[in-house]
Order: C-alpha cells, then structure tokens, then sequence
C-alpha cells in the first residue's frame, strides 16, 4: 500500500501481452495458451492431483525400506538407488490403479482363457460401489453450499436414512417391484427429516445450522446404537449390536450379474446427481435457492422467502444423504451395526468442495475418491505400502483445491481473468 | 495540536473521493465535518490516520509536514482515532481494552493490570469520563464502549482526536454527556475533529464548521455565522441543473395512504414518527431531507422490509401493514431499493436472471415448477432494448455492468409489471448524466400512465425537478409538504427540522406552501 512517490506508469506495456487480433481479441491460439497458464478452475484441478501424486511419491521413496536402502548404497550403485525409486513408486500407482479400474493382465487372461471375467471387472465395480453413496451425499452437501445453508450433518442424515429405509425393509411384506421403490423412499424421507430438524431451527430461532448439524451426527449416531439392541431393530436372537437384515425384496438389483456388487445404487446416484442439476438451473425453486445463496437481501427484497428456503435447502439436502445411506445398506450391507456408514458424511464434505458444488463435479470427485480408497487397499495388499498413502493424497488434493492461491504461486500461474475461483466458504457467519 | 491538510486528493480509479480539500484544525478546537454519505469524509479521516495514501497534497503537525505509512505513525504523531464501529474486544475489561497493544508489563512479562487500572482512573477523573475500570466491555451500553474508544486514544497521548460519526449509534442523552466530553477535551488543550452528517449537532458543538460535498471543500463556517437552513443547502446543493420535461400532474385516487405510521428500529430508536402521508395516482411525491432523516426506514416500511411499530400503510385501499414483501409486490408496488447492489441485484447472476428476481416462479417464465429459458432469454432481450440497458447479451453477469445500466436492469424489472404504486429511493444516485435523464424520463412515464409515485431523494435537485409535491422529514417527522415552487431556502429550513407552521408567510410570494393542507 505504501508508495513513496508518484511516478508516471510504465512507458513499456508487460511483455507477456498478447497482440490484440483483427475483431479486438488475441487469437484463438493465444487464448487457449492464456487459458493454460491461468488459474482457472480446470487447470489448478488438474494440478492439484499432479501435485498431490508428486508428494505421494517422496512420501513413498521416504518410508519404504527397500527404498531407503538402495539410497544408502547410492555411493556404489547410483543407478541402482534410481531403479528401485522410480520402480517402487511406479509398483505402488500401478497397483491403485489396477486396483480401483483395470487389471490389464487378468483382464488379459480374462479374454485368453474366457473365465475370470470376475477378477477383472471386480476393481471398478468396487469403485462405484464405494462411489454411489459419496456421490448421493455430496451432492447434498453441494446443493446446500450454494444455497449459502453448511450441512455438516450428512453423516447423521444417512444413519436417518439407512434407519428408515431398514424398517421399512424388514416391517413390510410386498413384492419387489413395489417394496424396493418404497425402501428408497422411505431412505429419503428418514433423511430429510433428519435434514428438517436443523431446518426449522435456523429459520425459527436463527441457531447456526452447523452447531446443530455436527451436533445432530452425534445424536443418530447414539440413537442407532440404542435402536441395534432393541425391539423391533436388533436381529433376533442375537446379544450384538447388529440389526435385522434386509429381505431380498428390499435389496437393490445387481448391475453385471451376481458375482460383482456394482448396484442399482450407482444409477441411483447417478439420476440424482441429473436431478440436482436440472433442478438448479432449470427449476423455479432452484432459482430461488441460486439467488439467496448468492444474495439474501436481494432475494428478500424480491419478495422471496428466506425462511422457507433454508427449511427446504436441509430438506432436500438430509434426502439426498439419506439416499446414501439406503444405496449401502439395501445395495452392499443389508444390515446396520454401529457407527455405520463409516466416514461417507464428511468425505461428502470434501467431494463437494472438489466438485466446486456442481453435480458433474461432485460426481467426478466421487469417483476419484472411491478410486483412491479402493485402490489403495489393494496396493497395501501387493506393495505393503500402508493404505494411509491413499488418504495422504486424497488430503493433498484437496488441500490444493481450497487454496488456489498455493497452487498459483507454485506453478506460477497468472490470476484468472473470468471466472475466477472464489472459495464458496463466504458468509460462514452468517 | 495544529493540524493542516492542504490539497489533499485521493482517486480511486476514476472517482475523485477528495479533490484538493483543505482542513485547519486549530489547538483545542471542535471542527466538524459535515456532509452527505459518499461526500469523502471518511476517505479524508483514512487519509489523515494512515489508511490510504494520498494521491496528492500534505499533511502538517504543528507546521511540520508529516507521512503517514500506516495507522501506528499517525498515534506516534498524536492523533486517535475513534471509529463508527468499535474495535473492542468484548470480553475483556475496560482496562484491558485501554492497554491493549501498550501493556504495562512487571518483570518477566506479566501483566501490570494494577497500573493499567490506575491509568484509567487518572484518565476518567482528568476529562470527567466516567467508566469503571474492572467492568467487562461486552457488558457496557454502547455510549459507554465510546467512552472506552476515547480512553484508548488518550492513553496513547492523542492531542488530535478524530471521532467518525460518534452519535450514529448514540441516545440524545448519551450524546449529550459525549458533548461534554469533548468540550472538557477541548478545555484540555486538545483538539477534536468531529465526522457527522447532523446538522443540529453540529450547531451545538463546533467551534467550526468545514462541509464538504462530492469529494470538495465546499465552505467553512462559525455557528454563530450560519444556520441550519444555510448547512442543509451546502451539503446537498448540486451545481449541475436538473431539468425534467413533465406536464403537470392530473392526481386522482389516493393510492398510498400511511396513517400514524411509526417505525423502532433494531435498536430501539424511533426513526419513523406517527408519518401520515397520501400519494395520489398520477402524481409524484418527493420525500426530501438530509440522509438519516427516517427516509430509508420509511421506504422500507412501506415495501415490507422493514417491521412497522404502529400506524398503517394502505395501497390502493388493501391494507399492507406488516404484509411480507412478496404481498406488497403482488399488490403491485413497484420498489427500487436504495442499495441496488445490495438489495436490488444479484451480481454474480445474468441479467436475464435478474430482471425475473420478483417473477421467476410465474408465467410465461414458469410452468409447473419448471423456468423456461428460452422466454427468459427472450424476454431479457426484448428489455436490453425497451429499456436502453448496454449490454453485450442478457447472459453477463448483471455485476460487469456500469452503475447507470445495473440501475436501469432495476428499473426494467420493476416497471415490467402492473405498477399501482413506485417507491423509488436514490433512484439515481452514482449514475452519469445520460443514465440521470433516462430514469427520471421513466420515472414521469409510469406517473403518466397513472400510477402513484414516492421518490424519496437527499438531492434537492433532484427533488425539486421531479417532485409534483415535497415532503420534507426530518428525524423521522413529516415537517411539511409543499409545491415544487417552493425556494430552497424554506425547503432547507424544513430539511434542518423547522416545523412549516412555525415559518413565516411564504417570503417569495409565489406558489410556496400551498399544499400544506394535504397532510391529513
């Protein structure tokens, strides 16, 4: 701020400059290279996971023991050390990758000898499987950001959910074609009241809806484990904590045969994640939330109800991790044990924030997450190379993606004409 | 302490925010700055305190030229600061706050609160600012958190005390026991320069008067020399005639009838007062007076924005008295808010988008819960052209546009539907000429057309130009309503709080004052 003296501007104009083209705009070319070297929303994406894999690997080649040993033996045999480096990390990507995709050798072997069609396909099956739930609640997470309303409380509108859909599951009689429709719905509607709760209260009493969304997870959390050792919930005959379990009336369809999990529960997702971005951009409610996401008091001035809004916005956003919740457990789990869902409700976090809130986004990031964790664990498997890896560069990725300006200085990127990335964390106190 | 500032002038890109202003502040002196929002005060308060750095002009102490890089060089040089919002921390004490950032430390580093007590109670008793030391600030009315804010200039030693807009937040009786304390100040030898946009404070406190409007100097005064009446008109003249073509207004049914109507705000201050008011069709209303009057409220009130204490607000004979703004619009008023950034548009969103803020969920735009694009698109180009907005196409962000035309998207959207009643407030402030004409040029077609029309306006110009009749509020009463002919002396004389009864017979012997009898 300080500037000591006014001095005329520069004579010179920066060289980096491009010549302004005949109809006043640089060149196509000279556009797309901009683009390139800008920090637009693609570019620090993709350079967040090239960062992210960049530090897996010095993590790798700092904690593996063949490793470091071929490294204290780098006076003798340097080439030797840089062998196994790049071998070891290459082993160790390679294997999350054939694990969480493709294995092109069974998949080789798959097609040579017409059997184990299992094996090979098995990996990206497990990644919808561990994607569908992500996506379902991440797009509630996202559709709640954008609207300016935090819901911290997915993990305990899934365990809502998944409550709901099991009684419905276990207490109903009917055949599938009506009783599975009834399950996910019951799924949704168990969220979406869990979604109502923090609803009301912030457009009743104004009580911040992330104080009582992270307080609520507890809650359900509490209220499942209290539900696994009672009537009607708790497996008959049974002194664990662990519930019924779903009849096959209630359980969502195989994809590509019995022998891969893959589920209805990835299309699910996938026809929500269409759902949501219709309803953004094309319906009228949608708009409503687009505006007082954007600008409360403008929507209010225009006669737009703010309170209804944040009512519906953790509604609809409780539905969706509900969803979740009902995709695991009629799709993989058919039965709840405590602390389910594990950490869906906060990765959901993350993925909407990876996915900039936008369904496409969200389903994307979803997909790299579950590719992440998947993969990792069979890379634990065929390296020894800890699973921890995976999260290191889950962490990594998004740690990039909520600090554009690191990425920005570290690849020296200019700052972005249009469109820049603005952190949608705005109005946290509001 | 002696300050000078000779031809200051900061630009912010092309706006002037001060434009070679010239300020003495004499030892133990109470100069006010008086003028408008927007008119620089504040750009020229960051100036003097280290804030921004000046584009041109100097800064004297004492006859010596000083540079301020930052807020800490300005306290070196004995000048403090208290700001409109207080930088307190709540939760400490009052003696905590005061030493915050000078601590006096014993030995190993540990807190002196003892002599930090000590020091504030020898400040107290010297100026006769009463505060108990120990009390916890978060726990002290807000005259009393001022009284800390003071404290902590004087205890860095200030000889120049910069209070910016000190009685915004304030009771009468609390600004009262704060005039008595910046006189015993200034008894002390110390010099005060006091931000206010309030006329009556002014004449009860100043020794000297500086006004500025637009970012000038545009006269120093003593009390004892001037008025009121001479004040209001400096702050809010305008040297560019405002000239707008109309003929005059055929008014028929009452449309807007507001009775008793009383607004408290949030904090407990009434800044309506028992308004009774009636606009008819087919005529303009200009409320006028200097900002802070209650006219903002008042608009507010009458939109559903705002809660209304008592009294009632009536259109076209529905009662709207604490309707929800979505009722009010439904009744068809049409609202361009003061703050069209704020309350009007939406700026990250198209154009196209804004222009259905108040109609997105209806036809043609909506069926069945679905928006139909394309008549949005469509519809949004029809208005680019309807309504001379410059835009390359109705999908850029409403944001990128120029004042003039983001208030011009306002104006579209909120003229596009069946308008009994307009409220418009500051239509045309920051707007360029062109844009000026524009919206007033609309603002006398929906009059035309029949509907009641109530501008409420701080300009006087713009007020006398557009006005078929001048209400004129001064904190939060109606002091009079009178016809465009009206001079500005007698307008100004209303603006600065005089009741139209206690005025003499209209001086100019022209059409002054004839519509009184319309104030029910």
């Amino acid at each position: 701020m300080t500037r000591t003296e006014t001095g005329p501007p520069p004579a010179v104009a920066p060289a980096t400059a491009v010549e302004p083209g005949p109809r006043g705009e640089p060149p196509a070319w000279a556009r797309l290279a901009r683009r390139l070297v800008e920090a637009n929303v693609a570019v620090v994406t993709v350079l967040a996971l090239f960062t992210a894999l960049v530090i897996g690997a010095i993590l790798i080649t700092a904690t593996t023991p063949s490793v470091l040993h071929a490294w204290s033996q780098v006076g003798s045999a340097p080439g030797h050390a840089f062998y196994v480096t790049g071998a070891t990390i290459g082993d160790a990507y390679g294997a999350i990758f054939t694990g969480s995709v493709i294995s092109p050798s069974a998949l080789g072997h798959a097609i040579s000898t017409g059997r184990g069609w299992t094996g090979a396909f098995n990996p990206i099956s497990e990644t919808l499987v561990k994607a569908a739930p992500l996506i379902l609640a991440g797009l509630g997470v996202a559709l709640g950001f954008s609207t300016g309303v935090f819901n911290i409380g997915a993990q305990g509108q899934l365990i809502a959910g998944a409550i709901a859909a099991l009684y419905v599951g276990f207490a109903v009689h009917l055949p599938i074609g009506i009783h599975l429709p009834l399950v996910v719905l019951g799924g949704a509607a168990g969220g979406a009241v869990a979604g109502f709760i923090p609803g009301i209260l912030k457009a009743r009493t104004g009580a911040h809806e992330v104080i009582v969304t992270i307080m609520l997870n507890y809650v359900f959390l509490d209220l499942l484990t209290y539900l696994l050792t009672s009537r009607p919930f708790q497996q008959p005959g049974q002194s664990n904590a662990i519930s019924r379990t779903m009849p096959a009336t209630a359980r969502l369809p195989h994809l590509f045969g019995s022998t891969l999990r893959a589920n209805l529960g990835f299309v699910i997702a996938l026809a929500a994640a269409l759902a949501v971005a219709w309803f953004a951009r094309r319906s009228t409610l949608g708009f409503s939330f687009r505006v007082i996401g954007a600008n409360q008091r403008a929507g209010r001035t225009a006669g737009m109800d703010v309170r209804r809004v944040t009512v519906l916005v953790l509604v609809i956003s409780g539905a969706l991790a509900g969803l979740a919740g009902t995709v695991t457990l009629s799709g993989t789990d058919f039965f709840l044990s405590t602390g389910y869902g594990g950490n869906i409700g906060f990765d959901a976090i993350t993925v909407a924030l990876l996915g900039r809130n936008r369904p496409l986004g969200v389903v994307l990031g979803s997909l790299l997450f579950a590719a992440l964790d998947v993969g990792g664990a069979s890379m634990q498997v065929a390296t020894g190379i800890p699973i921890d890896l995976s999260s290191v560069i889950q962490a990594t990725i998004v740690f990039c993606i909520a600090t554009p300006m690191l990425v920005r200085e570290l690849y020296r990127l200019r700052e972005a004409g249009g469109g820049s990335i603005q952190l949608f964390m705005k109005g946290w106190s509001s | 302490m002696r300050l000078e500032l000779a031809g200051i002038t900061k630009r912010f890109g092309s706006l002037v925010a001060n434009d070679g202003v010239d300020l003495v502040v004499e030892p133990g002196e109470i100069h006010c700055l008086l003028g408008e929002n927007g008119a620089g005060k504040t750009t020229l308060m960051n100036v003097l305190f280290g804030l921004l750095r000046h584009d041109a002009g100097e800064i004297r102490v004492d006859g010596e030229t000083v540079e301020f890089a930052d807020p800490g060089d300005a306290v070196r040089r004995g000048i403090g600061m208290v700001h409109q919002h207080f930088m307190l921390v709540p939760v400490f004490t009052v003696a905590e706050n005061v030493v915050l950032g000078f601590e006096p430390t014993r030995r190993a580093g540990f807190l002196d609160r003892r002599r930090a007590r000590a020091d504030v109670a020898r400040l107290s008793a010297e100026f006769g600012l009463e505060v108990e030391p120990d009390a916890v600030v978060e726990s002290l009315p807000v005259g009393i958190q001022q009284r800390v804010e003071i404290l902590k200039a004087l205890q860095r030693d200030a000889q120049l005390l910069i209070l910016d807009e000190p009685t915004a937040v304030l009771t009468p009786q609390e600004i009262q026991a704060l005039f008595g304390i910046m006189r015993s100040l200034a008894a002390a030898g110390r010099s005060i320069l006091f931000i206010t946009h309030k006329l009556k404070e002014v004449m009860a406190v100043a020794d000297r008067i500086t006004v500025m409007r637009l970012g000038r100097v545009v006269g120093t005064a003593r009390p004892e020399e001037t008025n009121e009446a001479d004040l209001a008109a400096m702050m809010v003249g305008r040297s560019v005639e405002l000239v707008v073509r109309k003929a005059p207004a055929r008014p028929g049914r009452d449309v807007l009838e507001l009775s008793g109507l009383t607004v408290v705000d949030e904090r407990g201050v009434t800044v309506v007062d028992h308004v009774d008011l009636r606009v008819r069709a087919g005529e303009i209303v200009a409320l006028a007076g200097v900002q802070g009057n209650g006219q903002t409220e008042l608009a507010e009130a009458i939109t559903g924005l705002r809660p209304v204490t008592s009294g009632s607000v009536r259109v076209d004979g529905l009662d709207l008295t604490n309707a929800t703004p979505r009722q009010v619009i439904r009744a068809g008023v049409a609202h361009v808010p003061e703050d069209r950034q704020g309350d009007g548009l939406v700026s990250g969103m198209t154009i196209a988008e804004n222009l259905i803020l108040d109609v997105y969920d209806q036809r043609p735009y909506a069926r069945l819960g679905s928006l139909d694009l394309g008549e949005v698109r469509r519809q949004a180009e029809r208005k680019l052209v309807d309504f001379d907005i410059r835009a390359a196409s109705p999908t850029v962000p409403v944001g990128t546009l120029s004042g003039g035309n983001q208030q011009k998207v306002v104006v579209a959207r909120e003229l596009s539907r069946p308008v009994k009643l307009l409220v418009a407030s500051q239509p045309t402030r920051g707007l360029d000429v062109g844009s000026i004409e524009y919206v007033h040029r609309r603002i006398v077609e929906e009059r035309d057309a029949g509907a009641a029309v109530l501008i409420v306006s701080s300009e006087l110009d713009e007020v006398l130009a557009l006005g078929d009749r001048i209400a004129v509020m001064f904190r939060g009463r109606i002091t009079g309503v009178v016809a465009p002919g009206t001079g500005r002396e007698r307008i100004g004389l209303l603006m600065a709080g005089m009741e139209e009864a206690d005025l003499p017979p209209s001086a100019e012997g022209e059409d002054g004052a004839v519509t009184a009898l319309d104030l029910t």
